[in-house]
């Protein structure tokens, strides 16, 4: 292994900038002539908008321009689009009401935008939206999750009978049915997947211009898919021709999902960009992030497992009502269906599935992606399920999950929920997580504890997800309205240097370097003098971007068929310059060698060669060293792996202090392990956030209560521990670098880790679940309530 | 409008400012020094941090005006003469920066750690990151790059 090759933790090109304060995040670019907008957003959950008075705003000093719904309608202006149509159980298309760029009859949640105000400075901007006076007529606000689909519920949308978006199921309800009527034994669970808001530290921003020269936009946005938005903005919104729009995402910082969308901001502001001709910059301020980032989970599920007399798993039936918020956000429907529905198997032989979801629309933010999206929920009911069905079997959660693990012998697994699992291997990983943390001794430790008035748990987590999203015709045949490829670019410099162009997006996720060492490996080229480039419509062929842990597995994989296509170019230059015939030419570290030789020409000769064609084969090749690929994955990857921490609970305070956390994970091969086991703390901080800290909370009346990092609760460092991080590696057997993905893995193995940790110390009290946020105040409830 | 005059990385500067200009906004819209950035709206982030007068100060929090006379410095000035200041390297060395928006924030504040606490352990640098949010990294490699970037200052 060369040092800084696969496999190698080298230090993160992309490093320099960031830690000198020279990192390009959209708010620190600036156009010439720019001005600021600001949204009047709706201060009620749910009203009719009445008469919208701008005059006063329209003569503030500095305005330039004060839009409505209604101008935008008149201009034509489209709907954002949910991009995953869902097929009902009863064959019916869903009910997806359009998402207007600015609302025209009524606000849906607060923070709905109602009118944008432009004007010379932020400050001015900010005084004039102050002046825009709507008439609201307010009506009764549908917050509550499991009353919104009753017909006596307020109604959000006049399309939507009873808020109801959708009701889905997947897997076999009659086997399912049966595999109850024989079970032994039925374990039975109510849980509450929390909403969360995603939370990057970097707000999104959204800076628009317009060239009158050719009538063209160039939109910079925080985004983790630039080309995606691209169609989104120009072929569903209608805003530019795709032709006529760059859109640009710097350095973005960070993501977690919520950046994977086109918001009604963006569509606002390009709008207006074109109206006054000045490039327009809007930054959410943080109170508006809280309101208007798409959250993520909220979901209502009642579980049961039925199993045989052994503990082995006959069928088990998931019913889940999923919160869409007030709109549909772009991938809305994909998260609690096929991101969640296609998981239920878990790693486990369960022999019969059927899993149900109710989609309702509520008065509050839309809820989309956030890291996991899906599988975190899916994870959470099926782990927590397990460690409920080992409890009224009396046995061990680790020997219940070995006694259903699917063995490693029958891969690939058609599982009941529509994947095929390619590879897998999961006794392994149990088994190192549970000696790395000395389980075997636990009870000693526990006891060591109770001395100390303190309850300690132990909690299992085993977690399977797909990633590597996704192949375009599967996803295509389920509802999707996207392809799911990834394209890349191998561009050879004539001096001999390179620069990659890739469509994945890094907003953290170390890419420059990642993607540079998987290209060095492969082409010979020295890391330094590879660059590689993301986030622009205008210097990439197509992307699909980040999310999904996607962008190794498919954009890595696009950037190993350009090299391959590269060498392959390159072999034919090279025989023709070592007057050797093709199938003589040898490529190693960078060097074209004719076999059995000393004869040999570096790939950077090769580029130059091609760049001043003089002696070159150029009725056999053309001239340039510069190849794309796109590459679309025959299937998912399947990371898995088992996460098992251990907890301390204070019963007089009911605190949850966690002691020790250990991952064993299966990515299968791996790049740049630093950059692995970074993904993987920041995914576990994740988790533990939501499993103990992290909860939207709305009022009856729709007001977000957690609305600032005063009252929403941001894991901080003291709320995790360090973590002890390992892998196994079975390598994924369909991409040509064996890789699965890594950046979701902690977010979804975490929760049910936390949670199965806290009700195993509070077994003793006969505790059997807590819901998440198992924040103090629940805990010490839920002690109390089982001591009485 | 008032003036402020200040000292920002080692350069005098005079500025006509709002009143309810923040220290923040003369950095990153008046100098086009956007090193600092900006990620709540209710001083908890800690992605602000600079130091004023030699002590970490959450830049969101603080008029600009309040800044009169100070000696400001940001993450563009710690390194010298492009080589990395100890704990810039620190955090590049040790993985503690992934999107890179926090990091200002967190390495400015790590400094003025290490100025004020000698022999950091691990439970006072995560008592001490209680104003600095990382959504990225679980704070783990973090609190290994400043306890590294600690003893190199110190060595
Ligand atoms: S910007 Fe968040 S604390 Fe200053
Ligand atoms: S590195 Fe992204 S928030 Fe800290």
């Amino acid at each position: 292994m060369a040092d800084d090759g696969i496999g190698a933790s080298v230090r993160r090109k992309e490093d320099q900038r960031f830690l000198t304060g020279k990192g390009h995040f959209t708010d620190d670019i600036s156009r010439p002539g720019q001005v600021y907008a600001r949204f009047v957003r709706s201060p009620h959950a749910h009203a009719s908008i009445g008469n919208i008075d701008t005059s006063a705003a329209l003569s503030a000093p500095g305005v330039l321009g004060v839009y409505t719904g209604k101008d935008l309608a008149e201009d034509g202006v489209g709907a954002v689009p949910c991009g995953w149509t869902i097929t009902q159980t009863n064959g019916e298309l869903w009910n997806a009401p359009p998402h207007e760029v600015l609302a025209t009859e009524k606000v849906r949640y607060v923070g709905d935008q109602v009118a944008l105000v432009v004007a010379e400075t932020l400050e001015q901007a900010r005084d004039a939206a102050e002046l825009v006076s709507v008439e609201y007529e307010v009506l009764s606000a549908n917050v509550k999750l499991d009353q919104a689909s009753n017909s006596d519920t307020a109604q959000l949308h006049e399309s939507v009978p009873n808020n109801t978006c959708f009701v889905w199921g997947l897997g076999d309800e009659e086997a399912t049915k049966s595999a109850f009527n024989r079970a032994k034994h039925i374990a039975k669970l109510d849980l509450y997947n929390n909403r969360l808001v995603p939370n990057a530290i970097e707000p999104r921003v959204a800076l628009a211009e317009r060239d009158s020269g050719d009538d063209s936009c160039t939109l910079y946005v925080t985004s983790q898919n630039p080309h995606l938005a691209r169609v989104i903005l120009s072929a569903f919104v209608g805003l530019v021709p795709e032709h006529k729009l760059r859109v640009v995402s710097p350095d973005v910082g960070g993501g977690f999902g919520s950046k994977i969308f086109v918001y009604t901001e963006e569509c606002a502001v390009l709008w207006a960009a074109k109206q006054i001709d000045r490039p327009i910059k809007w930054t959410a301020d943080r109170s508006e992030s809280f309101l208007s980032d798409a959250h993520g989970r909220d979901h209502l599920t009642h579980v049961e497992m039925a199993m045989d007399d052994d503990g082995k798993f006959l069928g088990m039936r998931v019913d889940t009502t999923a919160n869409m918020g007030a709109y549909l956000s772009n991938f809305a429907s994909l998260i609690p269906t096929y991101l969640h529905g296609t998981l239920m198997q878990g790693l486990y032989t369960t022999e019969a599935i059927y899993c149900e979801v109710t989609a309702v629309f509520t008065n509050t933010t839309p809820v989309d992606a956030v890291r996991g999206a899906g599988r975190p929920e899916a994870t959470y009911l099926i782990e927590r399920i397990v460690d409920e069905s080992a409890r009224i079997m009396g046995l061990d959660p680790a020997e219940i999950r070995r006694r259903n693990f699917i063995p490693s012998d029958a891969f690939p697994y058609q599982t009941q929920v529509a994947l095929e699992y390619d590879s897998g291997n999961y006794g392994p990983a149990l088994d190192k997580a549970l000696s790395t943390l000395d389980y075997k001794n636990f009870e000693t430790r526990r006891a060591n504890s109770e001395t100390e008035g303190k309850y300690r748990g132990v909690g299992i987590s085993s977690y399977i997800e797909a990633c590597g999203l996704a192949p375009s015709q599967v996803i295509g045949s389920l509802g999707a309205g996207i392809g799911q490829f990834e394209a890349a670019e191998i561009r050879f410099n004539a001096t001999g240097n390179v620069t990659v162009f890739t469509g994945s997006h890094s907003h953290g996720q170390g890419h420059e370097t990642t993607f540079a060492q998987v290209a060095s490996e492969r082409l010979g080229v020295p890391i330094e003098d590879i660059d590689v480039v993301h986030g622009d419509s205008g210097r990439i062929p197509f992307g699909y971007g980040t999310y999904g842990s996607r962008s190794l597995a498919v954009g890595g994989s696009a950037i190993v068929k350009a090299a391959d296509k590269i060498i392959e170019k390159g072999r034919k230059i090279a025989a023709h310059l070592l007057e050797a015939s093709e199938s003589d030419i040898e490529f190693t570290d960078g060097n074209f060698t004719v076999t059995g030789t000393d004869r040999s020409k570096s790939i950077a000769e090769i580029a130059f060669a091609a760049y001043v064609p003089h002696n070159y084969p150029l009725d056999e090749v053309e001239p340039g060293l510069d190849e794309s690929a796109f590459y679309d994955p025959p299937n998912f990857t399947y990371p898995f792996g088992v996460h098992v921490c251990e907890v301390e609970v204070d019963a007089d305070t009911g605190e949850v202090s966690i002691e020790r956390w250990v991952a064993v994970d299966d990515f299968g091969n791996i790049i740049n392990p630093m950059i692995v086991h970074g993904q993987v703390h920041g995914g576990i901080a994740h988790g533990v956030g939501q499993a103990l800290l992290e909860n939207a909370v709305y009022d009856e009346s729709g007001q977000l209560l957690s609305g600032s990092f005063m009252d929403y609760c941001m894991p901080r460092a003291t709320d995790v521990p360090s973590f002890e991080i390992g892998q196994t590696v079975t390598p994924c057997p369909h991409n040509p670098l064996g890789v699965k993905g890594c950046g979701e893995a902690g977010a979804i193995a975490a929760p049910p880790a936390v949670i199965n940790g806290i009700v195993n110390a509070l077994s003793s009290l006969g505790v059997t679940h807590v819901e998440m946020p198992a924040t103090p105040q629940t805990v010490w409830q839920t002690i109390q309530n089982a001591k009485t | 409008m008032p003036t402020v005059s200040l000292t920002i990385n080692g350069k005098k500067v005079v500025a006509d400012v709002e009143g309810r200009t923040l220290l923040v906004q003369l950095l990153r819209e008046g100098q086009r020094l956007t090193g600092t950035h900006v990620g709540c709206d209710t001083s908890q982030c800690g992605a602000c941090v600079v130091h004023v007068n030699g002590k970490a100060v959450k830049s969101c929090t603080m008029l600009a005006l309040q800044a009169d006379d100070s000696e400001v410095e940001t993450i563009e000035s710690i390194a010298n003469e492009g080589e990395l200041h100890p704990m810039q390297a620190a955090f590049k060395e040790h993985h503690g920066l992934q999107c890179g928006f926090c990091t200002p924030g967190m390495v400015m504040a790590a400094i003025d750690m290490v100025n004020r606490i000698p022999n950091l352990d691990e439970e006072t640098v995560r008592h001490e990151l209680e104003g600095n949010f990382c959504r990225c990294t679980g704070y783990h490699n973090i609190v290994q790059a400043i306890l590294a970037g600690s003893k190199a200052m110190q060595s």
